[in-house]
């Protein structure tokens, strides 16, 4: 049953499943290697949201200790641990983006593009090149 | 003691001889001498075992278990030793050819060939003395994996494409149908040993013991029977001495003697008779037998009649299982060894013409008998054993096949015996008369004559064994008879 | 069997174990750096690789009677706290990672010297080492967000050795894009799959979510997680069609991580697969969805069969036995979906045996890329006689590959197709026995190349340098070692399916 309800209810998976699959989107149709690490950002940052909008209790506060240290327990707090672990897992994010993009660097430097169906062109004569070419090859470099 | 160690030394004994092969490849005299005592040592070792246990059925030893109820284990038996003693005697003899042949012919690579000659040899002394499917199924695999490089021997493309063929139907059908037959039989018996009267009695029912059957018998492709019978054709780009002793003696019979042993120590003859499953394979068999002789008839290169006649016999032997009957089972004992002292002699005559005159094809072996006379001498006689006349051996196992048949109530198939029998004539005999009667070329004489006596020996000595088989015949049957004799 | 589980705060060395296994690489990772001389980097690679080996085998001999380690990190009790579980099934992939390591490290000195530049050794050695300790971590660990962080940490790693490859050939870069962005997208997916487990139940502690799973199985939520953990881990496990990045990133890798991921990676990410559906949803749930019959099984046939077709076309050795992996991930994934503890064994002893045989082959074929310039198959031609002992352990690891008596791979095949026909499933036992035809096809293809096709006629015995040879002669005397020795290995893998299903059990 769909109703009004179900639908504010659910607002943050909504942004969630939008924002993701924009990302994907990017990632499966954009040539562009940059645009495709961009999309796949998008499509990281959508879950990063999402464990946070579980985290959140309604009428919670940030989940931390009074200076006092007495603990109120009428006061109601939002989960920390799925921030925490989105801590964990930008950091990660941050990583493969920028191996991705030291990546796009050295494939720039040797195919002299960054474009998919470039690559893909440069890419082909070399698998036809191989098959061919083996004769000449030197044996034993070492 | 005597007979467990002696099955070990018989199969590392071939192995050691392999390795020495490569190891000493830089002294061919030596190499070949060394091999030579080998095949002597492997012979007495298995003569040893007859001497030592005679036709009885020894306990089985197991050498390690792969999985529970998966061993590798070996035991003494009639057929297997029988079998065994085959295959080491005609190892000398063959071994003697092959130095001559492979010398004569300047082939390349001897270390290499008589090494993985060897190996076959020691993979034949284990599928003769396994004393369980798995054991036999092992070394069958490793058979076609150390004969495949023989048949490349000669790496031209021909060569290459025919052991692609030959490798590609015995593993395809010994993978697709044999495992599958192996890993069912294990499911159901809980066991796969050898047992007299069978192990599937009373596990399996109605047409799925038929299905279980042809998975068998076609799984065994080096029985070669019709439509898996491509390979054996395609094996004789190999050198000659691979001809004789692998694919008249060695490959083949090790495929004929699964056989007989899964119809024997799987099924049972009584099984197979009550449950009917062999009575389509008696028709396979029977057509096999028929037209690969039909296209002997056809094929002038000499190698390749030898080679579909031996389809042709092979099924002689499947024929026997499937009858079922105890005559018909030692029939097809008896025949193994019978046909392989004819058709080694045949190949080695073949390979003894192709070393003189370098002719391959009968058409051009007109009048060569008068300059080769102890080849086809001994052509002759091998001739008149494989068509089944006294006083030859081949004669009494074709004796008991048809009263096999006769046992069985099959008059189609004494009738399929007979005329096979009229067809190997056909096919056997003109090579003969075309040798020793036709009008010779002028100067004949002035080109060709016997090769090496290393060469033209061994065929006359098998060819000896086969008029002497035709006396003996009587003890071989002595030998056997407890393999079809109730518990 | 009782599930005693131990665990103490005490500072012996041997209840820290657990988490040495981990430490020990992870720790030599940046020493690596820090030292950057890369004589030195290999050594400190080796020791690491055998001391993990050690305490594998250790935490192996710990657990062979059922039993449960439980490591609390810091001294914090699951499941608030991070816990490391060993029981027989990961202890059994860990020895089988660390094997692998100690074996291809040796190789990896000269073989690494003649394919990377110099100035990235060390730093090879680095990522190589991290590579390790993330597989280990994935497979040791008891708490699923951890699972992530350490898959994550692998594949880092293994972007960044699979593009090492770039100076052979630069199409090593490409492949190494593409990994990345389909393995992201799969651990993205995995995460959220977690995410929405912790939604349900508030908890990421393995054992403790699949108690409070129960009973849950018709939620959508928990069966939505489901389908992002099985796409996502499948993505990085290369199921048939999720398998696009796979050929291309085991061919132009080096030859060295090519061999170890071909041998871990994937198997890690069956491990996980396992783990998840046995001990977190657990059969009852799998039953209920009917998805491995629906869903695993067919693309494991659709595995074995195309997959191993296409290998049999391919012109690159490396290729052709990366697509014979995706065919060979069919196969464990087909004794998955048997949903029966043979079927269960029959998968976790292919991943140990096929383990082996594919590093084995890998090995050799960095060996050919070596001394004949490439591992296409023409570079192939004569091979066997001038490097006549690479050659024979090629011919091993084919036959072992194919699943003839006397091979780790026969073992295996045999179980499986037990396990099939035990189940009633005939057909699927015929289609493993047709896949082994076609890998008859693939593998004598090779064989026929090294031996029957002579480049040339001269034949001058040029083989690989000694210390590839020993390591590549250890995985191919293993390959026939564990073909006739099986005790060890079907007793673990035995055990190990039992206790998946004991816990399983537990729950009805």
């Amino acid at each position: 049953m769909i109703t009004w309800e179900f639908i504010i209810g659910h607002l943050n998976y909504w942004f969630f499943i939008v924002l993701m699959m924009t990302g994907l989107y990017i990632v499966i149709a954009k040539g562009n290697l940059v645009k495709k690490v961009v999309g796949l950002n998008i499509f990281q940052t959508s879950v990063f949201m999402f464990y946070i909008s579980i985290g959140k209790v309604i009428g919670g506060t940030a989940p931390i200790f009074p200076m006092d240290m007495k603990i109120n327990n009428d006061v109601v707090y939002s989960n920390p641990l799925p921030h925490v672990l989105i801590l964990t897992a930008i950091v990660v994010g941050i990583a493969t983006t920028s191996l991705a993009l030291a990546l796009i660097v050295r494939i720039r430097e040797e195919y002299g593009t960054i474009e998919e169906d470039e690559i893909f062109i440069i890419e082909q004569e070399l698998d036809f090149s191989n098959t061919r070419s083996n004769t000449d090859k030197p044996i034993g470099h070492f | 003691m005597v007979p467990n160690i002696s099955i070990f030394l018989s199969i590392l004994i071939p192995i050691t001889a392999a390795i020495l092969n490569l190891v000493i490849r830089e002294r061919p005299n030596l190499r070949d001498f060394l091999t030579f005592v080998a095949s002597v040592l492997t012979f007495f070792c298995v003569l040893a075992i007859l001497i030592s246990v005679g036709n009885e059925t020894t306990e089985e030893i197991v050498l390690l278990s792969v999985l529970p109820g998966l061993k590798l284990s070996f035991q003494v038996e009639p057929l297997g030793l029988l079998f065994a003693l085959l295959a080491s005697g005609l190892w000398i003899l063959t071994h003697v050819y092959a130095i001559g042949y492979m010398r004569q012919n300047n082939e390349a690579k001897h270390s290499r060939f008589f090494a993985y000659f060897s190996l076959a040899i020691a993979c034949v002394m284990g599928i003769a003395f396994s004393s369980n499917m798995f054991t036999l199924f092992f070394f069958y695999e490793a058979l076609t994996l150390t004969t495949y490089p023989l048949v490349a021997h000669k790496g031209t493309d021909s060569a290459v494409k025919g052991a692609r063929t030959y490798f590609g139907i015995l593993i395809g059908t010994s993978i697709g149908l044999q495992l599958t037959a192996i890993v069912w039989t294990f499911l159901i018996a809980g066991t796969l040993d050898f047992s007299k009267g069978g192990i599937l009695n009373g596990h399996l029912e109605g047409p799925l013991v038929t299905l279980l059957l042809f998975l068998y018998i076609f799984g065994i492709g080096k029985a070669a029977l019709m439509p898996f019978h491509k390979w054996l054709p395609a094996a004789m780009v190999a050198p000659t001495p691979v001809s004789a002793l692998l694919h008249a003696v060695a490959v083949v019979k090790a495929g004929v003697f699964t056989v007989l042993k899964v119809g024997i120590y799987i099924f049972g003859l009584e099984f197979l008779q009550n449950s009917g499953a062999s009575y389509w394979l008696m028709w396979f068999a029977a057509g096999t037998i028929m037209i690969a002789s039909l296209i002997a008839i056809t094929k002038d290169n000499l190698k390749a009649r030898l080679a579909y006649s031996t389809v042709s016999q092979l099924s002689y032997i499947t024929l026997g299982v499937a009858l079922a009957t105890s005559m018909g089972v030692l029939g097809a004992g008896l025949h193994i060894v019978m046909h392989a002292m004819g058709k080694i002699t045949l190949f080695m005559c073949a390979g003894s013409i192709y070393v003189a005159t370098k002719k391959t094809n009968i058409s051009q072996m007109t009048g060569l008998g008068k300059v080769m006379p102890i080849t086809f001498g001994a052509f002759f006689i091998g001739s008149l054993s494989i068509i089944g006349l006294p006083p030859l051996g081949g004669s009494w196992s074709k004796w008991f096949l048809l009263m096999g048949a006769l046992e069985a109530d099959q008059w189609f198939m004494m009738l399929v015996l007979i005329f096979s029998s009229l067809l190997n004539i056909a096919y056997l005999l003109p090579i003969v008369a075309k040798g020793f009667f036709l009008p010779q070329e002028n100067d004949l004489s002035q080109k060709y004559s016997e090769s090496t006596v290393l060469i033209w020996l061994p065929p006359a000595i098998t060819a000896m064994c086969c008029i002497i088989l035709f006396f003996t015949a009587g003890h071989l049957l002595d030998f056997l008879a407890p393999i079809v004799l109730p518990e | 069997m009782s599930l005693s589980i131990s665990h103490s705060d005490s500072f012996s060395l041997i209840e820290q174990l657990p988490i040495l296994q981990i430490l020990v690489p992870f720790v030599s990772a940046p020493l690596i750096v820090f030292i950057g001389n890369r004589k030195v980097a290999w050594w400190i690679a080796f020791i690491a690789s055998l001391i993990s080996l050690l305490i594998a085998i250790n935490l192996l001999l710990l657990v062979n009677d059922g039993s449960i380690i439980s490591y609390h990190i810091g001294g914090w009790a699951p499941p608030i706290g991070i816990e490391y579980r060993v029981d027989a099934l990961n202890a059994f992939v860990l020895v089988l990672i660390t094997l692998i390591s100690s074996i291809v490290v040796p190789y990896a000195y000269k073989s690494v010297e003649n394919e990377i530049p110099e100035q990235h050794h060390t730093l090879f050695y680095a990522a190589y080492l991290l590579c390790v300790t993330g597989l280990m971590g994935v497979v040791i660990t008891g708490d699923v967000f951890n699972v992530f962080v350490f898959l994550e940490i692998s594949s880092l790693a293994s972007y960044v050795l699979i593009s090492l490859g770039s100076h052979r050939d630069k199409r090593a870069l490409t492949s190494a894009f593409n990994y990345l962005i389909i393995g992201t997208i799969g651990a993205t997916f995995f995460v959220i799959g977690i995410g929405l487990l912790y939604m349900v139940t508030g908890t990421l502690n393995m054992v403790d979510m699949a108690e409070l799973l129960e009973g849950k199985s018709s939620s959508s939520t928990v069966r939505s997680a489901f389908a992002f953990i099985v796409v996502g881990v499948g993505l990085k496990l290369a199921i048939y069609p999720l398998h696009i990045w796979l050929p291309k990133a085991y061919t132009f890798a080096p030859s060295v991580i090519t061999a170890f991921l071909a041998a871990t990676a994937t198997k890690v990410a069956i491990y996980i697969l396992i783990r998840f559906m046995f001990t977190i949803f657990r059969p009852s749930f799998l039953e209920e969805l009917n998805v491995l019959d629906l869903v695993i099984l067919p693309l494991s046939i659709a595995a074995m069969i195309i997959a191993s077709l296409i290998a049999v076309f391919q012109k690159d050795f490396k290729g052709l036995l990366a697509y014979s992996s995706i065919a060979q991930v069919g196969y464990i994934l087909l004794g998955i979906s048997l949903m029966s503890e043979r079927g269960l064994t029959a998968a976790i002893i292919h991943i140990f045996n096929h383990g082996i045989t594919k590093v084995a082959l890998f090995m050799v074929a960095g060996a050919y890329v070596i001394k004949r310039g490439g591992s296409l198959l023409t570079d192939l031609q004569g091979a066997g006689f001038t490097m006549p002992w690479t050659s024979t352990a090629t011919v091993i690891g084919c036959l072992s590959l194919i699943g003839i008596p006397g091979t780790a791979g026969f073992i295996s095949k045999w179980i499986l197709v037990e396990a099939a026909i035990e189940n009633g499933k005939w057909p699927l036992a015929i289609i493993i026995i047709f896949s082994s035809l076609l890998a008859v096809i693939y593998c004598w293809r090779v064989i026929e190349t090294l031996y029957f096709k002579n480049g040339d006629s001269k034949i001058i015995v040029n083989e690989a340098p000694l210390s590839m040879l020993i390591s590549i002669w250890i995985a191919s005397l293993a390959c026939i070692y564990f073909g006739f020795n099986t005790d060890t290995t079907i007793s673990i893998s035995d055990l190990a399916a039992k206790m998946l299903y004991l816990t399983s059990l537990n729950s009805y």
